[in-house]
């Protein structure tokens, strides 16, 4: 277990009413690292997004650069540098193109700044700058899914937890939004990212949990998760 | 025919008179619905405190022998007015349905009712204690009339008066709309208003407090319906502690007349709902024949309103909503 992760959680339950959703759950994230979840649906991995981001209702411990965040409301947690990207994109609809970058950049003060966090994102997804005026609710799905991603980016986070940023976008986008995911990686960004495509999540990644009913049941490299019989039969078949 | 067109330019002048108030207590209403989906019933009755509040600091002025140029006097009731309606709307919110925000819709609803009863019944309190009777004739603060002369334009107009009082009303409810739709499209916490009112979770991801856009939006709406509510009592003279009642119910129709959620379909409905009604109250007997009288003013309206909503439901101005996905 890293010592200095970055993001930690310690025994973690979390629970929509009286449904249980995640039991014990504990995993960590390192500073710079690509970590995916991986499983089937409704095994508890937006749920494990949720309770970082203080969505759901959790017990256990939920550490983030060493300071407890477990009851956090999602603004203070966002506050502090932890970029959620639901799934489902979930642009503000009749916001323009750039309101939604702009209200991602709603913690920053400084109009110099937030300029700049715009530009970054326009190096990231040129398209967006073409589209700046337009109603974010009136962009294809995959372009939905560069400006989720350009938002969250607005905020200068410090991890960026992504929700199945692959749903329901043809393989070709699908292609894109991964080579921005491992840029953005490279670049120094912390990631931690859920998927149902495991496959093309674990090729990205650098380490993967498998979730099953809320808990994790295997934890290894991305690459040995790949080749594991016991994944590869459930998940990537 | 021709008694119609003569008499239009007073009744554009006393509609518009009228519609302005409308609009501007709409736009508390549709502020309000748009970003909780409540309809909060009490808004006419913070219109009518704002009356009270507003008259009785103007009294309690005159009983101090403080003497100021009234403009001066008229801003600072207005301020002082707004900024105290303002906070009441921010109690309401926090004690009548921010505890019900998970509760089945018709409970915050129920609930926003029993406000209104309660704040009838303090107002009417304060004022049988303070002047021994409930009905309240204030002071004015502008003396005076205008006349446009619209007869020297066109010969078949008749001229138009215009209060002194009048004049300002319709002249800060404007500046209170264009001051609101900068703030609501232009600024950073409008866009936070409005992305609250999209998708209430995903604003909070952005780091924005929902709780303080509710009570932002709560202050902001009552306050511009409060500081309407002494340009009312200046306007009228009489007010009571019932006149938010059908006052609010027409201005509730005209946020839906525009679309509801929609601020500027709100003004445009109030203006538009102002000018029906006078219209009527001063044709609706030539036109019939003397059939149905000027009594009928309401039901005029509101038929537009049945028919508007039959035809175009999401109103004059709305969008049609789109089911979430």
């Amino acid at each position: 277990m890293g010592y200095n992760s970055l993001l930690e959680l310690k025994q973690v339950s979390a629970y929509y009413d009286q449904i249980q959703a995640l039991h014990d759950l504990s995993l960590h994230v390192d500073q710079g690292e690509i970590v995916t979840l991986v499983g089937s649906n409704g095994a508890g991995k937006s749920t494990t997004l949720k309770a970082i981001s203080g969505q759901v209702k959790t017990t256990g411990t939920i550490l983030f650069q060493q300071k407890d965040i477990t009851k956090l409301p999602p603004h203070e947690t966002a506050k502090l540098g932890v970029a959620h990207v639901p799934e489902g994109r979930r642009i503000f609809p009749r916001l323009t193109v750039k309101e939604n970058l702009e209200m991602g950049a709603f913690q920053l003060k400084d109009k110099k700044e937030i300029q700049n966090q715009m530009e970054l994102v326009f190096q990231y997804f040129p398209r967006i700058k073409e589209r700046l005026n337009q109603q974010g609710g009136t962009m294809s799905g995959g372009e939905q899914q560069m400006l989720a991603i350009g938002r969250a980016l607005m905020s200068k986070p410090s991890i960026l937890l992504l929700d199945e940023p692959s749903m329901g976008l043809a393989p070709i986008i699908v292609e894109q939004i991964f080579e921005i995911i491992e840029e953005l990686n490279q670049t120094g960004m912390t990631i931690l990212l859920v998927e149902q495509n495991a496959y093309q999540a674990l090729s990205v990644a650098h380490r993967g949990y498998v979730v099953q009913t809320g808990n994790i049941i295997l934890a290894d490299d991305a690459k040995a998760l790949l080749e594991n019989k016991q994944v590869t039969e459930a998940y990537l078949a | 025919m021709s008694n119609i067109l003569s008499a239009l330019p007073q009744v554009l002048v006393d509609g518009l008179t009228l519609g302005a108030i409308y609009a501007v207590v709409a736009l508390g209403y549709t502020m309000v619905y748009g970003i909780l989906e409540l309809i909060n019933f009490a808004h006419g009755e913070i219109f009518m405190s704002g009356a009270f509040i507003g008259t009785g600091l103007l009294l309690s002025l005159g009983v101090f022998g403080i003497a100021m140029p009234a403009w001066i006097t008229l801003i600072l009731i207005l301020l002082l007015t707004a900024l105290l309606t303002g906070l009441l709307g921010i109690g309401i919110e926090r004690l009548a349905y921010r505890p019900l925000r998970k509760a089945p819709r018709l409970i915050p609803l129920i609930s926003a009712i029993g406000i209104s009863f309660i704040l009838q019944d303090l107002v009417r309190f304060f004022a049988e204690f303070k002047t021994g009777n409930y009905i309240v004739t204030g002071t004015t603060l502008f003396e005076g009339k205008v006349t446009i002369p619209f007869s020297s334009i066109i010969g078949t107009f008749h001229n138009a008066t215009i209060k002194n009082n009048t004049l300002i009303l319709i002249g800060i409810t404007i500046i209170i709309m264009i001051l609101l739709d900068i703030f609501v499209n232009r600024t950073k916490w409008g866009t936070a208003m409005r992305a609250v009112a999209q998708d209430q979770e995903t604003a909070a991801l952005m780091s924005i407090n929902v709780n303080k856009v509710i009570s932002l939006t709560f202050f902001i709406g009552s306050a511009i319906g409060g500081a309407t509510g002494f340009l009312f009592a200046q306007q009228y003279a009489t007010i009571d502690p019932y006149i938010g009642f059908i006052l609010g119910l027409k201005a509730f129709t005209a946020a839906v007349l525009g679309g509801i959620g929609n601020i500027r379909g709100a003004m445009f409905g109030g203006l538009i709902l102002g000018v029906l009604e006078v219209f009527a109250a001063a044709n609706l007997s030539t036109i019939t024949g003397g059939v149905i009288g000027s009594e009928y003013k309401d039901v005029f309206a509101f038929t537009i309103l049945i028919l508007v909503l039959i035809f175009k439901p999401e109103g004059l101005f709305g969008k049609s909503v789109k089911e979430k996905v």
